[in-house]
């Protein structure tokens, strides 16, 4: 089943209140998908630094971690600590070195890279995971988040959505594919990493391969449509903005909602029914294989 | 007139003050406020009670109706009025995908357009879009009739039966075994009653249409049309 949910705000003004708005709607999509959420935020940029998602156990010692990595790319500022997950902000031109130092601990794995993307995920109801991250305070332009009922690959956190396979790229999937095995070789030979066996991870890697060859991420969509075989609905989300596509059957439910202050997505309308002036809001269904995206200007 | 509000009534207890109505009950007029995009409003009615919905409805809503007349001023998520045996739905939007589907008698009347699938399997129910319909839609159609004032798209009435398609403007392809046919004077006829149903009148000539149905090659399995099923 799966459920999905993806806020693009328009309104400069909304921005504090992204986070609150994307964990109400990922609430409501709990019975859709119970085992395990996710989400990505694009937040505020800080010119000449990457943002690092990085996983950690319970109690890990970040003070040790600063100290180490400190050695590799100067002092760092204190990174921010959410549940299991913290993001350290480190110079763009350090990247690869702090990246390699990483590697050496066993214990740390770098879930997410970009100048503005922040990602968490975990295995939980959707609405506790929202909770533990403390999503309803974080701010930013736009966010995806899912929440998963597996049915592809295992119930754990790496694979729950979403999947980032780039530098602010990811997607969230609502669906299964059938020819990933397939793809996901293909891509390798490419050059793209993938850190799962499971079949979405396939898509945002397929997205990522064609927009590091120049393609835009609507170009990126409308390829997939021939390259990836079975049911999806996706949502992709990018440093400028977010895109939606859905398989030509087109069995996975998806309605959308614009306002002149955000463009919404939602596995169900139910998921929308909290966002400021959604009574006055245009409401549709997104096409079968029309690629759709909005980006900031 | 008896209203609900779903802010603070529970769906349940709605569709159960709902289905406890019998045709004799004083107020036969509900009103549903803010519906918030919940399943199942107002599925299963068997009185004729008139249920009016103030906003966007969930899947399957009126599912199973019997006499009742549900009208959403809003959207349907998918499979509205599935399996209507009579009465009357009418969405004032879009309907998902489904809409109709199964469904053995009543009308269904939807002022936006319908996603895919609309009247799949359908069993007897008139159906009246008068925007456009998705892909697939009268798949496996059994009877009824759906007429469609905008666009048909892929694949319509594929292994149709006896189902009757009327659609106003063009149709993207028609699925297997559906052909165009003739459009006489009964039929034209027929497409007018449903039109006045569907409260346009005299607003539309019903020459404008063109009537698809079966031809009637899938009944049977024939090796040759192996490849079809």
């Amino acid at each position: 089943m799966c459920g999905i949910v993806g806020l693009f705000l328009k309104d400069q003004r909304l921005e504090p209140e992204l986070g609150a708005l994307l964990a109400g709607m990922l609430g409501t999509l709990c019975d859709r998908g119970p085992d395990s959420a996710g989400f990505a935020v694009y937040g505020e940029e800080t010119p000449g630094r990457i943002k690092l998602t990085l996983r950690v156990p319970q109690g890990f010692d970040f003070e040790a971690l600063l100290r180490r990595l400190a050695g590799v790319a100067g002092a760092l500022l204190k990174p921010t600590i959410r549940d299991t997950h913290a993001v350290i902000s480190v110079p763009a031109a350090k990247e690869s070195e702090v990246r390699a130092e990483l590697a050496r601990i066993p214990d740390v794995d770098v879930v997410g890279s970009g100048r503005r993307m922040e990602i968490f995920k975990e295995v939980g109801r959707p609405d506790g995971v929202a909770a533990r991250f403390a999503l309803e305070k974080m701010s930013g332009t736009h966010g995806i988040g899912h929440t998963r009922m597996a049915t592809e690959s295992a119930v754990t956190t790496d694979g729950a959505h979403p999947f980032t396979t780039g530098p602010d790229q990811c997607l969230v999937h609502n669906g299964s594919l059938s020819n990933h095995n397939a793809v996901r070789r293909e891509l390798a030979r490419a050059g793209i990493r993938f850190a799962t066996e499971n079949d979405s991870e396939v898509a945002a890697g397929f997205m990522t391969w064609k927009m590091r060859q120049g393609a835009s991420l609507q170009q990126a969509l409308e390829a997939s449509l021939a390259a990836l075989d079975g049911f999806y609905t996706f949502v992709v989300g990018t440093e400028s903005g977010f895109g939606v596509l859905r398989d030509p059957i087109a069995c996975k439910p998806a309605v959308m909602a614009e306002t002149e202050k955000f463009v919404a997505f939602g596995t169900e309308y139910r998921a929308l029914v909290d966002l400021p002036g959604i009574a006055a809001a245009k409401v549709w269904e997104p096409e079968p294989a029309q690629a759709y995206f909005w980006a900031r200007h | 007139m008896a209203a609900a509000d779903l802010a603070t009534t529970s769906l349940r207890e709605l569709n159960a003050a709902l289905h406890r109505l019998a045709p004799d009950s004083a107020d036969l007029h509900w009103r549903v406020l803010n519906p918030r995009g919940e399943h199942a409003i107002a599925a299963g009615l068997t009185a004729p009670v008139t249920v009016e919905i103030d906003g966007h409805v969930g899947y399957y809503c009126a599912g199973m109706n019997q006499r009742a007349r549900v009208v959403v001023h809003g959207n349907a998520g998918q499979g509205v009025a599935e399996n209507m045996m009579s009465g009357e739905v009418r969405v004032e939007g879009d309907a998902s995908q489904s809409a109709g589907a199964s469904g053995c008698g009543g009308l269904l009347v939807i002022d936006g357009n319908a996603a895919a699938r609309c009247g799949i399997s359908m069993k007897g129910i008139d159906i009246v879009v008068k925007g456009s319909v998705g892909h697939l839609s009268a798949f496996m159609a059994q009877a009824g009739n759906l007429v469609v004032l905008g666009d048909g798209g892929d694949a319509l009435g594929d292994s149709i039966y006896e189902a009757r398609l009327y659609v106003r403007g063009s149709v993207k392809s028609l699925g297997a075994d559906c052909i165009a046919k003739p459009l006489r004077d009964q039929h034209k006829g027929e497409v007018h009653r449903l039109l006045d149903a569907a409260g346009l009148g005299n607003q539309v000539d019903v020459a404008d249409f063109h009537r698809y149905g079966s031809a009637r090659r899938l009944y049977h399995f024939h090796i040759d049309n192996v490849g079809s099923y």
